[in-house]
């Protein structure tokens, strides 16, 4: 179970490289720390703290999905395959916000 | 088994081969809890966005209308920051969000600690592996006792309780309801506390689901599984479906917690 044999020769470890990482945790909890001051501090009309709640969820989705989950790494096709999918979702979801009402009436 | 003495002595050089003539240049493995990810989002989108229809089919909490200090009401929807405002050990202390924000915070953590095990794999250190690991299985767990904390907390409820109107044997009867149920709940009309069972305990059993995969990983590191194969990919793998698991509670806590 020594760990040094399977090193592929080098027989060490290599430095970690762990920049980024935290980086994007940085990001991160700097975004989440952002909304819980504007959902308790900001006396603001609904639609626009929903709507810039919304558009930060979706800068925090982008670093968890291109770095944590290294899609931005990938080749073309497979972020399209991914990310195309989900652009259907957000079309729903737009669609809904703005013509749901009917359904309602 | 190809008798090519560069695959016998380099461990890890069957899956370059399987990526290198791949043409997404990823294993199938990875490729399929990729998709297998997309159709879980498209999941956890219905049932987002079936909150959103159901909880705008209701009236809102308006001051205006329904007096200047909000109050539960089974007429309106309720707003989230009174619904979640109780720590533990802080009993009857009205803290908005707190405790959501806590356990946002532990799954980022434990999001962060799972790619520092993906690099550790990258370099091979299963020592670093083994460690980051067990660090992520622990935030998974403290994320879920929170989240025991949290349900227990909303079904049992606080407080005076709220009149609620029911229809038993063909005529309306009132009565006071503490805490939540699937029929009655004290904080707005029954989908309230329907929707919130819903996601959050779907987010949940996928945070439990992850936290044994997680377990199955840190074994198979910890007996040299990986070690011996040559990569780590499996911890890439199941790497990718915990960053999910946080991702999608981004998405939750956004919408069932904030708006």
């Amino acid at each position: 179970m020594a760990h040094t044999e399977v090193n592929h020769g080098t027989g060490e470890v290599a430095k970690p490289q762990t920049k980024r990482i935290w980086q994007v945790f940085m990001i991160l909890s700097a975004v989440t720390a952002l909304e819980f001051i504007i959902a308790l501090g900001f006396d603001w009309p609904h639609g626009l703290k929903a709507a810039i709640f919304i558009g930060m969820t979706i800068v925090k989705a982008f670093y968890i999905v291109a770095d944590f989950m290294h899609l931005k790494h990938e080749v073309k096709v497979l972020i399209w395959s991914i990310i195309l999918p989900m652009l259907f979702v957000a079309w729903l979801l737009l669609a809904l916000l703005l013509e749901g009402d009917y359904m309602l009436n | 088994m190809a008798h090519n003495t560069v695959t016998l002595d380099q461990p890890g050089s069957e899956i370059q081969a399987e990526i290198a003539n791949s043409p997404l240049r990823v294993s199938y493995g990875k490729l399929m809890m990729w998709f297998f990810l997309l159709s879980d989002a498209f999941t956890f989108s219905a049932l987002l966005v079936t909150y959103g229809l159901i909880r705008y089919s209701h009236p809102a909490y308006d001051p205006e209308i329904h007096g200047a200090v909000f109050q539960f009401s089974t007429t309106y929807w309720p707003l989230p920051e009174y619904v979640f405002a109780g720590v533990p050990f802080l009993h009857g202390i009205h803290l908005p969000l707190v405790f959501v924000g806590i356990m946002t915070f532990i799954l980022i953590l434990s999001s962060v600690t799972m790619v520092l095990a993906v690099e550790a794999g990258h370099r091979m250190d299963q020592a670093d592996v083994e460690k980051w690991m067990l660090w992520t299985i622990l935030g998974g767990i403290a994320f879920l006792s929170c989240q025991a904390w949290e349900w227990t907390h909303f079904i049992l409820g606080e407080g005076q309780g709220t009149v609620v109107k029911d229809f038993v044997n063909g005529q309306w009867v009132e009565k006071n309801v503490i805490g939540a149920g699937l029929k009655e709940n004290q904080y707005g009309p029954p989908a309230f506390a329907d929707l919130f069972f819903f996601i959050t305990g779907f987010h949940g059993t996928h945070v439990f689901s992850g936290v044994l995969l997680n377990i199955l990983i840190f074994y198979n590191t910890t007996v040299g599984v990986y070690a011996r194969r040559g990569h780590y990919e499996m911890v890439e793998k199941v790497g990718l479906y915990w960053h999910f698991v946080d991702l999608v509670w981004v998405f939750v806590f956004t919408f069932f917690y904030l708006i």
